[in-house]
Formats: structure tokens, sequence, C-alpha cells
């Protein structure tokens, strides 16, 4: 039997109906069509389906949908502001921090829930914030590069 | 990362207007890549969207006896069971679109399975978890077969036959030869003439690409009677080609989208998905998605083939490499995909960027029970580098000197003759090194500092095709007396030196022409005769006193610094081959040995009904 839940996705509100047992992944990408965060392997492995939930950085494929009612769920798809992009993306896109972009969503939002509770951390701060998202493209540099790019960006804006 | 362009090497030989090394460049595609916007073939959203999973095997090798599916088809949500008989062109290999290889590989297996995870039965449901109750409700029947995972078990007579249009476990190269050959010069002289003889085998093991994104496609009908393919494949031509091909359809029929990978790494060519998703659209009339999860990618997905290098050089005390000598095998698992052009690729690549005057190689594409693998960056190259450049260090060793002189010592230079026939140019190895040496603070002497690809190459000997043994056929290299399967590793110690562990296993070693009586009678049949009887029996090459012995010689010789060969070219003073240094190969060859009587100790010949030749040149009787 489906659950009717309601929860914040990027600032607005979103309701969808879930199976029971359904994960935040599929809610997300089929019932709410934010395709964002991605599918890599379904067991909490990759973390190309981090998104934020309340602000932490959380495994979509590993929450259950249910557990998200009532609060706020964010996503990469949501992370620029109209046209204007977030630090992270810019800094991103201008590092070659992404290749074939599959892990991409996920990486920005564990990289968005470490600057937001600390917004000047040390390169060991961000491998760690990251060290759940597996990238087989860039080999990791320029993503923790660009991370620390972004955050002395925030820190002077 | 710092790239650095250095402007001041080569700089007559290139156009000097590049404007983009050093200057960061946006990707075109970056801006849906960090906005999520990027559509990956699984972005494609559809209503009443179907899944499909497969019945795979759990066993290396094995008959089907029977396979039971009506309890699947019974249960709530499947959709459809698709077996090998709703497919209208099972049987396929990847490059037979470009007519190379016979098509050896089932979209779904029928009457055996050869790796774990071979697909059996393609179940689409209305959801993933009921395609997954459905796959865990079908009953195969399997007869486990004896199966194989060693490439050079898999050349033993013995050995399993693993795939049924490939018998001798070998891919056929123009459906006759059973391996890739290259011959330059005459290896045995070079390990005759050598001071020391270093011998090694290098072994590089399968590695899965392991995409984020795992394979897939989603195939939906359209309106116009056509079938939308939302894929990830690396290959969007082949998948086209191969789903036409396959579901007897023609590719106007088909359209493809594709182009946004979720990384490939090679492991996205193979092309299985789309014909699968396509035939279960047409079937259902409905979107259909197989994508695999994570275990099926690992487990399933087409790896690297892992590969088998055997080098030996003869090596000259001044660091010279005299000779080398390739023995390689390449494990294609269970079906050909890409291995057949991987074993090309490698024969290409030898014997690495230097310039050895005698070069023999002999490469298999090898058939072993284990998951097919496929491209994968740099495949068929990787793992031969890795083995020739670990060998140069061991080299260096054996003659004591420094690794990077070595390799100075021995480098292509613009001029120099290529063991494929080719004049090398646009050397930079030399200058590679020294840069490298540079950055590092590693020391080179004077005379590799001063050493530069321009210079010295194609010197006498080094520019010219030398005199290169052949059989009394006329053919390139030794008529092999053992046809499939490597030389055994046998003699250790002393008898690994040439001639005499060489000829001990391969007898035919290079120019001589040993005949077994099948392969004479298969000359009969096929009414092949070598234009002259050979009857001057070439004086048997003495048993050479063994050089000294490397483990002895290493260390005395050289120090840090390079031999006065080093600025003659190191070639330069190898001797020139001998004008005509033998009669015409035909009338050189010494006579086949007299007619043995079956011997009980080489059973590779005594087997042919279990694993008959291929090749008639080669192996043997024929297949057929």
């Amino acid at each position: 039997m489906k659950t009717p839940i309601t929860f914040t996705l990027n600032g607005e509100e979103a309701a969808v109906f879930v199976d029971p047992g359904g994960n935040l992944l599929d809610v997300l990408r089929r019932g709410c069509g934010d395709l964002s965060p991605k599918y890599g392997c379904g067991q909490g492995g990759c973390g190309a389906c981090t998104v934020m939930i309340d602000g932490e950085a959380h495994i979509a494929c590993l929450t259950l949908a249910e557990t998200v009612a009532g609060r706020r769920v964010d996503t990469a798809g949501g992370l620029a502001d109209g046209p204007d992009l977030h630090p992270l993306q810019i800094a991103f896109m201008e590092g070659f921090a992404a290749q074939c972009g599959y892990c991409t969503p996920g990486m920005l939002m564990a990289a968005k829930a470490l600057l937001d509770r600390n917004p000047n951390p040390t390169r060991a701060e961000v491998d760690e914030a990251i060290s759940g998202n597996l990238c087989r493209c860039t080999g990791y540099e320029p993503i923790i590069d660009a991370i620390l790019e972004a955050a002395k960006h925030r820190g002077a804006a | 990362m710092v790239v650095e362009y250095r402007k001041d090497l080569f700089a007559d030989e290139r156009a000097d207007d590049f404007d983009v090394v050093g200057k960061p460049i946006l990707r075109q595609d970056i801006l849906g890549h960090v906005t999520g916007r990027s559509p990956f073939y699984d972005d494609h959203l559809f209503d009443g969207l179907l899944h499909m999973r497969c019945v795979r095997s759990p066993h290396h090798h094995a008959r089907i006896r029977s396979v039971d599916a009506s309890g699947a088809e019974r249960m709530a949500g499947v959709v459809k069971v698709l077996s090998a008989r709703d497919v209208p062109v099972n049987v396929n290999t990847l490059l037979s679109l470009i007519n190379f290889g016979r098509d050896d590989e089932p979209l779904l297996a029928t009457d055996k399975v050869s790796y774990v995870g071979q697909p059996i039965l393609a179940i689409v449901a209305t959801s993933v978890r009921a395609a997954e109750a459905a796959v865990q409700a079908v009953r195969v029947d399997y007869e486990e077969l004896p199966f194989v995972l060693d490439v050079e078990e898999a050349l033993k007579p013995e050995a399993p036959v693993v795939n049924a249009e490939y018998p001798n476990n070998t891919f056929d190269y123009a459906d006759t030869y059973d391996h890739q050959k290259l011959r330059f010069g005459d290896v045995d002289k070079g390990f005759a003439e050598a001071d020391h003889i270093v011998e090694a085998t290098y072994q590089m093991s399968p590695i899965e690409q392991a995409p984020i994104e795992t394979c897939g496609a989603i195939a939906a009908p359209e309106t116009n009677d056509r079938i939308t393919v939302y894929t990830s494949t690396q290959g969007l031509f082949f998948s086209v080609g191969v789903t036409a091909k396959q579901l007897d359809l023609n590719s106007a029929r088909l359209h493809f989208i594709g182009g946004t990978v979720g990384g490939g790494f090679g492991g996205k060519v193979d092309s299985h998905h789309e014909p699968l998703a396509a035939l279960a659209c047409l079937a259902t009339g409905k979107p259909v998605k197989y994508m695999w999860d994570r275990a099926e990618e690992m487990q399933v997905g087409a790896p690297r083939g892992g590969e088998r290098w055997k080098i030996k050089d003869g090596v000259a005390r001044d660091g010279r490499i005299l000779a080398r000598m390739f023995t390689g095998f390449f494990d294609a698992g269970a079906f050909t995909r890409l291995s057949s052009y991987a074993v090309q690729k490698s024969t290409g690549h030898l014997p690495g960027p230097y310039s050895i005057p005698n070069v023999a190689s002999n490469v298999y594409c090898v058939y072993t029970n284990r998951t097919p693998s496929t491209a994968m960056r740099g495949f068929g190259i990787t793992a031969c580098d890795f083995a020739i450049e670990r060998h140069m260090d061991k080299v260096a060793r054996a003659v004591g000197m420094d690794p990077i002189e070595l390799r100075i010592l021995n480098a292509y230079r613009d001029g120099d003759m290529k063991a494929h026939r080719r004049a090398a140019k646009n050397c930079a190895l030399i200058e590679s090194c020294q840069v490298v040496a540079q950055k590092t603070g590693w020391a080179l002497s004077g005379e590799a500092m001063r050493a530069s690809s321009k210079i010295g190459g194609g010197e006498g000997a080094l520019g010219l095709i030398p005199e290169t043994v052949i059989d009394e056929e006329g053919r390139i290299g030794e008529r092999r007396r053992t046809g499939l399967g490597p030389e055994p590793d046998a003699g250790q110690g002393a008898r690994r030196r040439l001639p005499q562990g060489h000829s001990a296993h391969n007898s035919s070693a290079f120019g001589n022409a040993p005949q077994r009586e099948d392969m004479a009678a298969e000359q009969e049949r096929s009414g092949f005769k070598a234009p002259m009887a050979p009857t001057a029996p070439a004086p048997k090459p003495a048993e050479p006193a063994p050089v000294a012995p490397p483990a002895a010689a290493a260390p005395v010789t050289g120090g840090p610094s390079l031999p006065s060969a080093y600025t003659a070219r190191p070639a330069a003073s190898l001797p020139t081959p001998p004008e005509p240094p033998r009669p015409a190969p035909t009338a050189a060859a010494p006579p086949p040995p007299p007619p043995q009587p079956e011997d009980p100790a080489r059973p590779h010949f005594q087997r042919a009904v279990k694993r008959p030749g291929v090749s008639r040149f080669l192996s043997g009787t024929r297949r057929r």
C-alpha cells in the first residue's frame, strides 16, 4: 500500500505516494522528476545519489523515502539560484573537476554539506567529506582543489 | 597539475601555433554536469516502463539440460520471458560488422554456458523487484563441465573446449593462424652472440572498468514504428549495427540516442544491452529498461583481459639488446569480443620503443571460462608495456647499468628500422628520458645527456631490414612443432639458455623445418609442396658454450657510466648481417628429421581429434 508523504525539495513543497520500503532515490527521480541524484550501486557504496536532508549529506539509495516526510531535501538540481551558479559549481567547472559528470551531483552535495558546516575546511577535512563518493575519471585531486577553491570564494564573498 | 610544454625540443619539426596547451578550457558539457542536467540514458522517464533482469549461469562451464520458466511466467508483474528462441539472430561477434572473426557469442545461451554470469533468459516485469523474484523462480538443470581458467592450461590438448566456434581455444586469424607472429632478423643468432640471457614472465590480471554509471539501455516504441534506444554505449554505431543484425531489423527503424556516458573506460562497447532491450520493446510494445545493477557490472561486465608475457632477451655486455623474443597470451575469456584485436595491437607494439636487430614474437588470443574481456584504456598495450619496461629494468640489473641509460642506449632514433619494417620517425624517448632525469635529479652520464633521437638513427644495419629467418615454404618464422601451446617452461638454470632450452621445446628453433607426419600429410592433401626438397643438412648449431651466467656477470660489469659503444649508436657496432648469410632458405633448411614413430612424450599431436589444429601451416591437421 502506498503512503502519501510531503517534504520540501529544493525549497518547494513536494507531495508523492511512496511504496513501502521504497528508497528516496527512486522517489526523487521517478516520483518528483529530479534526475540529478544518480544510481551507481544501490548499496551505499558510491555516493552518486548523495543528497542533503535537513542540511546533512545522506545516501538517497539507502534512505527510506518515508523518513523524509516533513523534512527538507536538497539536491544538486537545486544548487544554482536560477541562472546564478553556486560557487561550488563554478569551481568544479573551472577546475576541471568533472569529466563524465556522473558522480558530480553527489560530489557537489557532499561538498556543500561540508562547506555549510565548515566554511574553511582543511584539505584533510575535504578528503574526509568526499570519502564516501567514488569518481573513476578525475583521480579526485581536481575535485578536492575545486572544493577548497570554492571555500576560498565563499569566504571572500 | 602543472603542464610544461617543452618548446625547445623538436622546434623545427612542429608547427608552433598551438594555443590551447596550458590554458583552461571549459568542457562543452560541463554546465549540464554541475547542474545535474546532463542526460544520461537512465535520465529519460517513461510511463509504464518495464524492467529486465537476466537468469545467469552460476557455473564456469556447464551444459544446459533444461530450463523451466513456467513458474516465473505465472508470477505477478512478469510480462515476458525471452529466451534464445526469441532472438532472430542469436549468435554474433562484435567485430563481425567489419568482417573480423566468426560469430561466436549467443545473446542468450542455448545449450551451454561458458562463464559465470552468462545470460540464459531475460525476464521483463513491471518492476525490478518483480523481475528479480521471477529470475529466482526459474529452474535450470545444469550438467557441470570441466572448465579452464588459465591461458596456458587452455592450450593444453586435454583442456576443455571453451568456445565451440574455436575448438583450439585460440582465435583463428584469417581462419588460418592460431596466433599473431612477428619475425625480424634471427633471434637464435642474437641469443648466441649475447653475453647475458634475461628471461622473465609477466602477468597482468583482468581489471574491471567499474564506471559509476552501470551499463544499460532503455528501448521505447515511437509513434512512427521506430524504436528509440537510449543507451550508455561508447560505440553508438556498433550498437546500432549489432541491434539491427541480431533483431534482423532495418537499421532505419532504430533511433539510437547516446553520447552522454557515465564513465566507460572501454567497458561500454559490447552492445549487449541494446539488442535485448529493443527485443523486449518489440515483444511487449512498451518501453523497457535493461540496466545492470552494481553486482552485474562487476561480475558480468567485461573486464580488461588478463595478459601473460614471456620475454627473453639476449643482451651484450655493454647493454645493447641483441635479440628479444616474446610469447604472449591474451585471456579473451569465453568469447572473442575485442580480444582478437587486442592481440594485433600488442603485436604491433613489440618490441617496445627500442632498436633491437632480432625480434620474434608469438601472441595468442586464448579462450578460457572467464568473463569475456573487452576494451579498457589501451588494452593490448598496457600490459605488454608493463612487461617490456619491467624487463628493461631487469636487463639493466643483469648488465649492471643505469636503467635510464639502458633505455637511452637502446631507444629508437629517427631512421632506425622497426621490427614492423617501417622506419622510426619523430622519436622522442631519449629526450623524454633526459627530461625525466633532469626533473628528478637523476644523474646521467654526459654521453647519455648528449644523446639525441636525431643522431645516429638508421646507421648501418640499423636502417635496414635484416635477413629474416624463414621456413622452407618461404614463410616468416619457424614451423612450430607443437603447434599450439607455449614452449613448456621446463629447463631451469643453464638449460634455459639458447639454443638448448629453446630448441629442446620448440625444435624448430628458427630456420629449421622439423616436419611432423601429420603436417606432411596435410601438405600432400593440400597439394602444397616445398619448391625444392631440402637436401644439404645445414650444420646443426653447435651447443654454444654457455656464456657467463648472468647472475655472476651482473655485478661485475659496468658502472653507472655508459660503455664507449654508446656514442657510436647502440647497434651501429652490430655486425651487419652477412650479405647472403645463407643460401636461399629453401635450400638451406635442414632436412626434416627422419619420420619419427609416434612419440608418447609428445601428446600434443596424438590428440588431433581432441584438439585438431586449425592452421594448415602451424598446427597440424585441419579442423573439419
